[in-house]
């Protein structure tokens, strides 16, 4: 048995995939340990926040945590942040419609550029061939340029509760800056906020936990189901055998996906958690399995030792136990870390279609996907809602699919390279 | 044709007992659990529909449908009944359309969409496979990575990147649908052209996922013929290469056809997540929006459709199977 584990842990393949494996587990473990937020907490108003670190505004123009900080590209890069090389163009093709002449206008010169814009651009004029929404992009143009070259800073007024009139309180100068360190208000959100304003990271980590606990319950359900019957069909043979191939090869041609979604529909969306769901999946997914260890069984049965088992009168029990087992353990884990891999991407398959755990408790990597589709993500170009989900589930299917190879390799020294 | 005969006979008779089975258990299914499945059905619709005699009148429909108040056995001759003659009911989200229209607007989608996309991963995957089994060295190195991570990319994960790389970011593809949202269906070239560039994505993300397996198992089957006795013998006899490899190949190509047949199922149950992705107008964008819909009636007349098609498919797969397997041909010769 050590010798065997030994082995298990040379093969390059597995402990590729068991790293992998591992370092999930770990992150899972680990990172709500350290952040604790609650993994379903709305924290952002509005959709899809991108990725990023947030520091509160407020709490950054507190004047005692100010410093002046004289850089020379500052005032390049604010502008650079307004005025991009497209707005540029924009503002050149804008200028020629109106009858400026081209060697006059120098994209590079900002405050000429700029002038020339104040003196020509006026939003009721109408250019032929412009659409109503290319007019709309310049009038907002021109908004986020109003005061884009000016060097005075920001005043922050207080109402005066008597006069109601505005009173200057403090001004913020350009050349002033903030240590994030010391701003008490800063939340980093690595993969940005989901469609209901929820942080992704802390999320996916919950999702990732729970789904390979769905994975965990699916596989072990299908396996026992997989194993009990195998071993039923390959060692009582005849009757029971007939029986139990004919189910299994039933259940091998009508589609998992559809006795899924059959069943989970008519459990109702009230008493769909995650165990029914993990339940409902293994119920479904033990054929291979079955089929599995009933080859092996067949193959083993016959054997002397299982032969003078019966001849020393040991019950059925104890020769399957004791004569059987061992021999198609290997299979059996093979199948089982095959099985909690197709689970998870079952319950991904589930959810996607709406028909996943309920949606009120906790995610799941397959409502992840639901949601971030049901919003679009996709679509809208919000990649940090919709990819990191796909890249774990990819990554647990491979890590184990891996770990599997691997351990075929060393069980079945035929197929070795 | 004795051999032929009993091969194809065995066959029917267990597509027909597995027809059977499917019916029995789509059948059962809603019907296993508490309650009365029409009133279940008729709750979930009826908090759209404020209308009280509208709720009775799809409730008394519903009842004679289901034929809930007589016995098992009754009601499961009434369904058959109504299987038979393509009575589903009315669709509950597409109102007042039946289930039998709008599954018949979609299933031909459904049909030239995946079982085409499924033949040329297949094809493409043990071409692939074969190749790698015989040049080796750097092909083999490349493609096996290639092959284990395109196996483990999940169908709907595939058909969002691809969906997202082609469709949003170059904007090479449109993103949804079948053809363009303005067009009505016709005879016309640009009609025929916008189906074919609707088409593209969909079918090369079902493509790509069925690629990997095919190509992983076809390399082992090759690799394991390749060292068979049978090669050494024919070698020592001085067979020419070429002669040899095409035996080998077609030896090795005998399970994976078997292989297709019993993987059929997950591939389609795969294909209908790419077609919900792209909103391709099929089967499995229509079972999602009965889903969405609470629409009980179009779920499970969607379902006992998909499962007679993959029932069919298997069905015609094996029979091709027994016309190119040297046993069975054998068989007959007897």
């Amino acid at each position: 048995m050590r010798y065997l584990i030994q082995q298990v842990f040379r093969s390059p393949r597995f402990l590729f995939g068991f790293g992998i494996l591992m370092a999930m587990l770990l992150m899972v473990i680990i990172y709500p340990l350290i952040v604790t937020y609650p993994p379903l907490e709305i924290i952002s108003q509005g959709t899809f926040l991108p990725p990023g670190i947030y520091v509160s505004v407020y709490d950054s123009i507190d004047p005692a945590n100010r410093y002046i900080l004289h850089l020379d590209d500052a005032t390049t890069k604010r502008i650079a942040s307004k005025l991009g090389d497209d707005d540029r163009l924009a503002m050149q093709e804008w200028l020629l419609a109106v009858g400026v002449p081209e060697n006059e206008i120098d994209l590079q010169d900002t405050v000429k550029l700029l002038e020339q814009w104040e003196n020509h651009f006026d939003p009721t004029v109408k250019i032929t061939g412009m659409t109503n929404a290319q007019r709309n992009y310049y009038i907002r143009l021109n908004a986020s340029l109003d005061g884009i070259l000016s060097t005075e800073g920001a005043i922050i007024a207080e109402s005066n509760s008597q006069t109601g009139s505005l009173e200057q309180k403090d001004i913020v100068e350009q050349s002033y800056y903030v240590n994030v360190n010391q701003v008490p208000n800063v939340r980093v959100l690595p993969l940005g906020t989901d469609n209901f304003g929820r942080d992704v990271l802390t999320e996916l980590v919950k999702a990732t936990a729970v789904s390979l606990q769905i994975g965990l319950v699916a596989g072990i359900i299908a396996t026992m189901i997989g194993l009990i019957l195998g071993l039923l069909a390959g060692y009582v043979g005849e009757v029971v055998d007939d029986g139990i191939m004919f189910l299994t090869n039933l259940f091998t041609v009508i589609p998992t996906i559809v006795l899924l979604i059959l069943i989970s529909y008519s459990i109702g969306q009230e008493k769909r958690g995650a165990v029914t769901i993990a339940v409902v999946i293994g119920v479904t997914s033990w054929v291979w399995t079955a089929r599995a260890v009933r080859a092996q069984v067949i193959s083993l049965r016959n054997r002397d030792h299982v032969n003078l088992s019966k001849l020393s009168g040991h019950s059925i029990f104890r020769i399957i136990l004791r004569d059987i087992l061992p021999y198609i353990a290997s299979y059996v884990v093979m199948a089982l870390i095959l099985q909690i891999s197709t689970a998870i991407l079952a319950e991904a398959g589930l959810s996607i279609l709406g028909l996943g755990p309920r949606t009120t408790e906790v995610p799941t990597l397959g409502l992840m996907m639901n949601w971030a589709m049901i919003y679009q993500a996709q679509i809208l170009g919000k990649w940090w809602a919709i990819f990191p989900v796909i890249v774990v589930i990819a990554l647990v299917s491979f890590s184990m699919n891996l770990m599997n190879t691997g351990l075929d390799q060393v069980f079945n020294p035929t197929i070795r390279d | 044709m004795k051999g032929y005969t009993r091969y194809f006979g065995g066959k029917l008779v267990w597509f027909l007992i597995t027809l059977v089975c499917a019916f029995i258990l789509n059948f059962i299914l809603p019907r296993l659990m508490p309650g009365d499945p029409v009133a279940g059905i008729v709750s979930r619709l009826a908090q759209g529909l404020s209308d009280a005699t509208g709720v009775q009148a799809i409730y008394e429909q519903y009842t004679e449908l289901f034929g809930t108040n007589k016995p098992l056995l009754e009601q499961f001759f009434i369904y058959l009944r109504n299987v038979a003659n393509g009575d589903f009911g009315f669709s509950i989200s597409q109102f007042p359309r039946t289930v039998a229209d709008v599954i018949r607007a979609s299933i031909l989608w459904t049909v030239c969409l995946q079982f085409p996309a499924i033949i040329v991963g297949w094809m493409i995957g043990n071409t692939l496979g074969a190749l790698a089994a015989y040049i080796r060295k750097g092909f083999d190195r490349v493609l096996m990575p290639v092959s284990i991570f395109l196996s483990n990319v999940p169908a709907f994960g595939m058909a969002i990147i691809l969906l997202v790389i082609f469709g949003v970011n170059l904007d090479w593809f449109p993103t949804s649908g079948g053809y363009g949202f303005d067009m009505i269906p016709n005879a016309s070239w640009d009609f025929v052209w916008s189906v074919f560039i609707h088409y593209q994505m969909p079918f090369w993300s079902i493509v790509l996922i069925s690629i990997g397996g095919q190509a992983i198992g076809m390399r082992s089957m090759s690799i394991y013929e390749l060292n068979a006795d049978y090669v050494k013998y024919a070698r020592f006899l001085g067979i020419k290469d070429r002669k040899i490899i095409g035996y080998v190949f077609r030896n090795a190509m005998l399970p994976q056809v078997t292989g297709l047949a019993l993987a059929l199922g997950t591939m389609v149950g795969g294909a209908l997540f790419a077609e919900i992705i792209f909103s391709y107008p099929g089967l499995g964008t229509t079972i999602y929006r009965a889903v969405l819909g609470g629409d009980y009636p179009l779920i499970s007349a969607t379902a006992l459709i998909i499962t007679l098609m993959v029932l069919i498919a298997t069905f015609a797969i094996e029979i091709l199977y027994g016309f190119i397997d040297p046993r069975i041909k054998a068989a007959q010769a007897d």
